[in-house]
């Protein structure tokens, strides 16, 4: 419990630290290209209290929450199954890798060509950036399962499905988690990438449009949004990722 | 080459094979995608034709900057934020968490900040890259055998001495690691922010080639991206098991 006070305290002071720099940022470089936190805090309080705002949020958040589900599924489906058979694993594994490293923006077109343009591309765009970590961690959390748990689960007969679902998922939990954490970030970062180009709706195509416009006041409101969402829910998803490492 | 290697090759080709089946057969139209051996063919024409050769240069010489600026960095501020135990646990948070952050979404502001061109880019690309090459250079540090320093205290080696006799060599594997997420992340930040707003490189010609329905340039470009940035990824990856296994660590 010692670790969890430390880092609170960690966070306490990097936010501190975090706000101070920007001020000064501000009072050195002016209103020209940037706003003070507080004029930022505000101007992103009457963003949520605009109606037209809403439609982009939701969007967003929808498209999003689709793309998680279906990166997440994928990945596990995708994870266990690689995971449980060592040859396929060995086979696959350096392809996700290598899948992983290249610049998956470049894939888009491909999508928008294939799904058109609208909230399917960017589901497919969000999940294929979220899917990759969620399957290698999975293939290595599920290898690492202790064999004695298996040959217990062969002894008493389990069949393939009760198999994952009682032994493989629980015991590897902890590890697929992590992959889960990361998944979340990246099929996030994918969703919001893919609003930023060809699209008609969202928080992307808003930060976008108000470049066009020269409107610091969104740019740094959504860009503030999205930092405090995706800082938060990675803090409370690493606590409970901890919490599960700890416990095994 | 290995059995497992083999049949991953198989794989690959079975896959080509198909979508090439698919798209001569016409279960994938012309207009979505040409067939990869046609793919393949105006690449080929587009390299010896050298008409994007600019933009190639452009782009992997604003990954190599950002690429050079984040190995030096990183590595400078995780020997310093190493020898801070305080500040190291104030941001520990705060590398626990980065990697959530979209830091594209930054590039509006910096285009704001800098103006419409390298910068913003090199910055991204930058952002994206440092924090991977801290993390691992401290993972290193911390992986330095401790009776290695010993030693070098008991032969009397100064500070200096020891850093380049024992620290360094014992900590580059692991600095290894960081510099290949760096190459990577350099890439992807330089060509994601090309695509999404530029005036130049290759993302920006693949999203150029995109919005006028030019499939016979764009596919071509996302073969050459993805075949560059896969087999640099594969020198690297080669290179860090070589240097793991010489040191007995795999």
């Amino acid at each position: 419990m010692t670790n969890d006070t430390v880092s609170w305290r960690g966070s306490f002071y990097l936010t501190a630290a975090f706000l101070l720099i920007w001020q000064i940022t501000y009072m050195v470089i002016g209103d020209l290209a940037l706003r003070s936190p507080a004029q930022t805090f505000t101007f992103a309080f009457e963003l949520l209290k605009k109606p037209s705002f809403w439609p982009h949020l939701i969007e967003t958040g929808k498209a999003f929450a689709a793309a998680l589900v279906v990166a997440v599924l994928l990945g596990l489906a995708i994870g266990i199954s690689l995971g449980l058979k060592k040859l396929a694993g060995d086979v696959f594994e350096p392809m996700l890798v290598a899948l992983y490293s290249i610049p998956k923006v470049t894939l888009y077109p491909i999508l928008l060509l294939t799904f058109g343009l609208g909230i399917s591309a960017k589901i497919a765009f969000g999940a294929l950036h979220g899917f990759i970590p969620v399957s290698l961690f999975t293939i290595n959390a599920v290898r690492n399962v202790r064999p004695i748990f298996l040959k217990t689960g062969r002894v008493l007969k389990l069949g393939r499905m009760a198999m994952v679902r009682r032994i493989v998922i629980p015991a590897a939990l902890p590890e697929i988690f992590s992959g889960l954490r990361i998944g979340f970030s990246l099929t996030m970062i994918g969703t919001v990438l893919g609003e930023m180009f060809a699209s008609q709706k969202g928080l992307g195509y808003l930060l976008m449009n108000a470049i066009g416009l020269h409107n610091v006041d969104i740019i740094m409101a959504i860009t503030l949004m999205l930092i405090i969402f995706a800082a938060g829910m990675s803090s409370i998803l690493l606590m409970i990722d901890r919490r599960l490492h700890r416990r095994v | 080459m290995t059995f497992t290697g083999l049949l991953r090759l198989l794989v690959i080709g079975g896959l080509i094979g198909l979508i090439e089946i698919l798209c001569r057969v016409g279960v994938i139209d012309n207009f979505t995608m040409p067939p990869p051996s046609r793919i393949a063919l105006d690449l080929w024409r587009i390299v010896v034709t050298g008409k994007f050769n600019a933009a190639i240069v452009k782009t992997l010489s604003n990954a190599a900057t950002a690429f050079v600026f984040a190995v030096t960095v990183g590595i400078a501020a995780g020997v310093m934020i190493h020898a801070a135990k305080p500040l190291r646990h104030a941001l520990d948070p705060f590398f626990a968490t980065y990697y959530a952050i979209p830091v594209l979404a930054f590039y509006p502001l910096l285009i704001i900040l800098f103006g419409l061109g390298d910068a913003p880019k090199i910055i991204i690309a930058f952002m994206l890259g440092v924090v991977a090459v801290i993390v691992n250079t401290l993972n290193g540090l911390d992986r330095v055998p401790r009776v290695l320093l010993k030693t070098a205290r008991m032969a009397r080696l100064s500070r200096f001495a020891t850093a380049i006799k024992i620290t360094l060599p014992s900590a580059t594997p692991y600095v290894l690691t960081g510099i290949k997420f760096a190459v990577a992340y350099a890439l992807i930040g330089i060509i994601g922010s090309e695509f999404v707003m530029s005036t130049n490189g290759v993302g920006f010609e693949i999203a150029f080639a995109y919005n006028n329905f030019d499939n016979a340039t764009m596919y071509p470009l996302i073969l050459l991206v993805m075949i560059v940035s896969i087999s640099i990824n594969m020198v690297l990856v080669w290179w860090e098991k070589r240097l793991l296994s010489r040191r007995g660590l795999r």
